[in-house]
C-alpha cells in the first residue's frame, strides 16, 4: 500500500510539473505586457523597467520557469499581478468556499441524481422511467447561467425564500449547491439507472428472489453496492471539476471561491493567478481520482487497487 | 454499507433543506450601515498602487490629502492643509498643516509625514502608477534616478509647514496634491506591513478598515476624529464583492444593498430606467469620459488628414449612442462637457455621409479602401464597432475588426504603426483629475506617442505641445479663464487635423436604495467614482 501510494504521488509530481510547464507556455505567449499592466496607464518607463526587473520578467523563458518551480518546490506560487499579494494566500482564503460548495453540490447531485436513477432502473420502460431520463437530459444540457438566473428569480426575489447571493451563513448555500446538483443529478440518474439495470439482471439478484428477499432489501442491500462502484469514480472527477469549474455559478451568486477568482484573474490576465488556480485544479483532479480509487475496494472487495502477487 | 452511504449522504442533506424557512429573516441592519456591491475584488487600498475605479473613492475616504474637492463638484479646496501660499513667481508652493490630525492608529499627522508619502510614491521600489504626476517638483528625476535620496524641491519647514519648489511652473500641481497618489500614509505602518500595506491600511480619513476577508466583504467603520466636523455621516460600510451586476440588482430590489457599486448592467436598463417602482433610484450624472476612435497617423492612408476628416464625417453618433441606450452624449471634441475648457459652440464635423465621400474623393480614394479596427470584447463595445463599421462602409471603407482583451489592444495601441484604428471604449479615457490638461499630455501630446504610451494615433504636433506648455504654465489661480481658454482652442485646433474621431461621452447612472439621503451631486460625484462615501447618509 505503501509503495502503491508513493508511486501514485510520483505520478502526480509529475504530472503538476507538465502541467504547469503547459499553462506558463500557453500564457507567456500572450501579447500583454505584465509589468505595463501592473504599472497602469500613467507609468513612467523607469516604472514599467523597475517592475519588469522585479518580477524577472526580463529574463529568458527557461529562466523565468526554472524560478517558477523552484518556487513551486517551496508552495510559493510568486505574487498575484491584480491583487498585489501571495497567491497562495488569495487560494487559502478561497479554499474553505469552494470545499464547503463542493460537499454540498455533491452531496446534492448524488441525493438528487441516485433517487432518479434508481426510479428510472426500477420502473425501467414506464413512463415513470421516461420523464425521469428527460428530466435528467434537460438538467445536463442547461447551461448554468440560465438555472443560476431562474434560481435567483424563484427564491429569492418572487418567493423571497432565501438571501439573493453572497456568503457567510447556510441559507446562502442552498440556492448555488442545489443549481450545482440539480445540473449535475443527471450525470449520477443515467449512469445509475443503466448500472442498476445492469446488476438487476444478474444471477445473484435472481438467487436473492428466489430466496424470498424483499424488493426494497434487493434494491439496497443487494444491487445498489454493486451499481455506486462506477459512482465512486464520478465524485472523483466532480471533486476536480468543482475545485475550478463552478466559475458561472460562483460569479451569479457571489460565492468568494475559486472559480470567481478564476473569472476575475482571467479577465485581468494575472498569470501568477492564473497559474496557481491551474494547478490547484490539477492538484485536486489527481487527488480525486485517488481517493475515488481507494474508496472502491472498500466498497466492492473484488476491486483491487493494485495487482497481487 | 449502501444503506449507511446513502443515509450519510441525506442526513448532511436534510439540514439544508431544514433551514429554508429561516432564510426569511434577512432584515435588520444597524442604523447607520449601509451595504455596497461590486463584482470585482478589491485590489489594493495603498494609495501609492491603488489605480482602478472600484479602489479610488475608498482611498480617497480612508486617506486625506493636502487639498481635496468640495463634495459632489470639480472645486479645488484644503483638506490637511489648513491654508496654502503661493509665490509670486509661481514656483513656490507652502502650505501650512492643520493641526491635531491623527492617524488611525492615533499618532500625529506632521509635515514630515507628506513629505514621506510623495517621496513613496514616486520611488521607483513603489511600483506606483502615478509616479508620472509628479515631473513638475524640483529635483525629482535625480530622485526617480536614485541620484538622490530625497526630493529636493519638498522642504519640511517646521512640524506644520511644509514647501513644494517646482522647477516650472504648472497649474496641474494642485491637482495633482488632491490626487489618491498624494496621500499621506504613516511611515512606521509602511514599514511594518511592506508589501501588504494595501490590505492592512492606516490613513487618517473619514473612514477606517474594521475587517476584510478577501473576496467576500471589506468593513468601514468611522473615524471617530476625523478632522472634519460630522463627517463621516455613516457609521458602516459594508463592501461586498464578488457580485454579478445582475445579482446586485436584485439584492437592491430585496433591500438587501443599498448601491449597486458597478451600475445598472447594460441589458437591464431600459427595464430599470422606465419603471415607475424605481423613480428616485437611478441617478444620472455626467462623466470626465470620452470614449473616441484612434486614427493612426503614422499608417497609410490615415497619414493624410483628410481621410481623418471624412471618417469624422462619415460616424453617426446619435445612432451609436441609441444603440447603448442613451447612455452617453454625442461627442464632437476631445474634452467632455464638464471639463474646463469645452467649447460649447464647436460643432465639429456633423455627420455627412455624401461630404465625407467628397473628402474622400479629393485625397484620391474615391473608391474606398480596407483597414482595421481593433476593439475591447466586451459588450457593449462590439456592437459599437460594429456600427462604425457599417457606417463607414457607406463611404467605402471596409473596417475589419479585432475583437480582442483589453490588455492586447492596449497593447497594439502602444506599439508603433499596429492599429490603424482602435475604438477606445471600455479603456479610454476618463480624467485623472478635472484639469483639460490630463486629456491632453498621455493621449494627444507628443510624450505619449511612444511605444507603450496611450497616444494611439501617434499624432505629436510640436506646435501644439509649446501652446499646451503654455497653458500648465498660467499656474496663478486668477488666469484659470485665461488659461481654460488657451487649452479650449488647443482641442479645437487638435480636430482640424483629426487624429480622434470623438464619439461620446459616457454618463454614469447610479443605482441606490431609496432610503439613502444627500444631494444627487454625491452620487455621481465628479472625483469621487461611484459615490462620495464620506457624505452620504441615511434618511429620516
Amino acid at each position: 500500500m505503501f509503495f502503491y501510494l508513493l508511486n501514485r504521488v510520483m505520478q502526480a509530481a509529475a504530472l503538476l510539473v507538465g502541467v504547469s510547464l503547459i499553462t506558463f507556455l500557453l500564457l507567456y505567449v500572450m501579447p500583454a505586457d505584465p509589468a505595463r499592466q501592473i504599472a497602469g496607464r500613467s507609468a513612467t518607463p523607469e516604472t514599467v523597467a523597475t517592475i519588469r526587473q522585479q518580477l524577472g520578467l526580463d529574463q529568458p523563458l527557461y529562466v523565468q520557469y526554472t524560478r517558477y518551480l523552484a518556487g513551486l518546490a517551496t508552495f510559493d506560487l510568486g505574487r498575484s499581478y491584480a491583487q498585489k499579494t501571495q497567491v497562495t494566500s488569495i487560494l487559502a482564503s478561497r479554499l474553505p468556499a469552494t470545499l464547503l460548495l463542493m460537499l454540498a453540490a455533491i452531496s446534492a447531485e448524488i441525493v438528487i441524481g441516485l433517487c432518479i436513477g434508481l426510479v428510472g432502473a426500477v420502473w425501467r420502460g414506464t413512463s415513470i422511467d421516461n420523464g425521469a431520463m428527460v428530466a435528467s437530459f434537460i438538467g445536463v444540457s442547461t447551461p448554468q447561467f440560465v438555472a443560476a438566473m431562474a434560481m435567483l428569480y424563484t427564491f429569492s426575489v418572487t418567493l423571497d425564500w432565501l438571501p439573493v447571493g453572497g456568503y457567510g451563513e447556510l441559507q446562502h448555500l442552498v440556492l448555488p449547491a442545489l443549481t450545482l446538483g440539480l445540473l449535475g443529478a443527471g450525470w449520477y440518474a443515467r449512469m445509475m439507472r443503466s448500472m442498476m439495470i445492469e446488476v438487476l439482471s444478474q444471477d445473484y439478484i435472481r438467487t436473492a428472489r428466489a430466496k424470498g428477499a424483499s424488493g426494497t432489501r434487493i434494491i439496497f442491500v443487494h444491487a445498489l453496492r454493486n451499481a455506486v462502484i462506477p459512482i465512486i469514480a464520478m465524485i472523483g472527477i466532480d471533486i476536480g471539476y468543482f475545485m475550478s469549474g463552478a466559475v458561472v455559478v460562483e460569479s451569479v451568486f457571489g460565492w468568494p471561491g475559486i472559480g470567481q477568482l478564476t473569472w476575475q484573474s482571467i479577465q485581468q490576465v494575472d498569470i501568477p493567478a492564473i497559474m496557481g488556480i491551474t494547478l490547484l485544479a490539477a492538484t485536486a483532479v489527481i487527488i480525486g481520482n485517488l481517493i475515488a480509487d481507494i474508496v472502491a475496494p472498500l466498497i466492492d472487495p473484488r476491486v483491487k487497487l493494485y495487482p497481487t502477487r | 454499507m449502501p444503506n449507511r452511504f446513502f443515509y450519510a449522504v441525506v442526513t448532511l442533506i436534510i439540514p439544508l433543506v431544514l433551514c429554508l424557512p429561516t432564510a426569511q429573516a434577512q432584515e435588520g441592519k444597524s442604523g447607520g450601515s449601509i451595504i455596497v456591491t461590486y463584482k470585482d475584488d478589491i485590489v489594493t487600498l495603498d494609495p501609492a498602487i491603488g489605480y482602478d475605479w472600484v479602489n479610488w473613492s475608498m482611498i480617497k475616504s480612508i486617506f486625506s490629502r493636502l487639498l481635496d474637492y468640495k463634495p459632489g463638484t470639480t472645486e479645488l479646496v484644503p483638506s490637511l492643509a489648513e491654508s496654502y501660499e503661493i509665490s509670486k513667481d509661481g514656483l513656490t508652493y507652502t502650505f501650512a498643516l492643520r493641526k491635531g490630525v491623527k492617524f488611525h492608529n492615533g499618532r500625529e499627522l506632521v509635515a514630515d509625514d507628506v513629505k514621506y508619502s510623495i517621496e513613496r510614491t514616486n520611488n521607483p521600489k513603489t511600483e506606483s502608477p502615478g509616479a508620472g504626476f509628479y515631473d513638475m517638483i524640483a529635483g525629482m528625476e535625480a530622485f526617480k534616478k536614485g541620484k538622490a535620496i530625497e526630493v529636493k524641491g519638498i522642504a519640511v519647514l517646521g512640524k506644520h509647514s511644509i514647501k513644494f519648489t517646482l522647477d516650472r511652473r504648472d497649474a496641474t500641481f494642485l491637482h495633482v496634491m488632491a490626487l489618491n497618489f498624494s496621500s499621506v500614509v504613516p511611515k512606521e505602518i509602511v514599514d511594518k506591513e511592506g508589501k501588504d500595506f494595501g490590505k492592512r491600511p492606516v490613513g487618517s480619513g473619514a473612514y477606517s478598515v474594521a475587517e476584510w476577508k478577501l473576496g467576500q466583504q471589506l468593513i468601514f467603520k468611522k473615524n471617530p476624529s476625523y478632522f472634519v466636523a460630522g463627517v463621516p455621516k455613516l457609521d458602516q460600510i459594508t463592501f461586498q464583492v464578488g457580485l454579478e451586476p445582475m445579482t446586485a440588482m436584485l439584492k437592491l430590489e430585496k433591500g438587501e444593498a443599498d448601491v449597486a457599486g458597478d451600475g445598472i448592467p447594460p441589458a437591464k436598463f431600459l427595464e430599470i430606467k422606465n419603471n415607475p417602482k424605481y423613480a428616485g433610484m437611478i441617478i444620472e450624472g455626467g462623466q470626465l469620459q470620452t470614449g473616441y476612435i484612434s486614427l493612426n497617423v503614422q499608417m497609410k492612408p490615415f497619414d493624410d488628414p483628410r481621410v481623418r476628416q471624412a471618417v469624422n464625417m462619415a460616424v453617426n453618433k446619435d445612432r451609436i449612442v441609441k444603440i447603448i441606450n442613451n447612455r452617453a452624449v454625442p461627442a464632437v471634441q476631445p474634452l467632455p462637457p464638464s471639463m474646463p475648457g469645452h467649447d460649447k459652440s464647436f460643432t465639429g464635423y456633423p455627420y455627412d455621409p455624401a461630404k465625407a465621400k467628397e473628402v474622400l474623393k479629393s485625397a484620391g480614394l474615391e473608391k474606398g479602401f480596407k483597414t482595421t479596427m481593433y476593439v475591447f470584447n466586451v459588450d457593449p463595445n462590439p456592437r459599437i464597432a460594429q456600427a462604425i463599421q457599417q457606417d463607414l462602409k457607406e463611404i467605402g471603407i471596409e473596417v475589419a475588426l479585432k475583437s480582442l482583451a483589453q490588455a492586447n489592444v492596449i497593447a497594439a495601441g502602444g506599439k508603433p504603426k499596429t492599429a490603424p484604428m482602435i475604438w477606445s471604449g471600455g479603456m479610454a479615457w476618463i480624467a485623472d483629475f478635472p484639469d483639460p490638461s490630463n486629456f491632453y499630455g498621455p493621449i494627444l501630446g507628443c510624450t505619449g506617442a511612444t511605444p507603450g504610451g496611450w497616444n494611439w494615433s501617434w499624432y505629436c504636433n510640436k506646435d501644439l505641445d509649446k501652446r499646451a506648455a503654455a497653458a500648465d504654465a498660467m499656474s496663478d489661480p486668477a488666469r484659470s479663464a485665461e488659461r481654460a481658454q488657451a487649452w479650449r482652442t488647443v482641442f479645437t485646433d487638435i480636430m482640424k487635423d483629426a487624429p480622434w474621431v470623438p464619439v461620446f461621452h459616457e454618463q454614469r447612472f447610479t443605482f441606490r436604495s431609496k432610503r439613502l439621503g444627500g444631494p444627487d451631486s454625491l452620487y455621481v460625484d465628479p472625483v469621487r467614482i461611484p459615490i462620495n462615501y464620506d457624505h452620504i447618509y441615511i434618511k429620516g
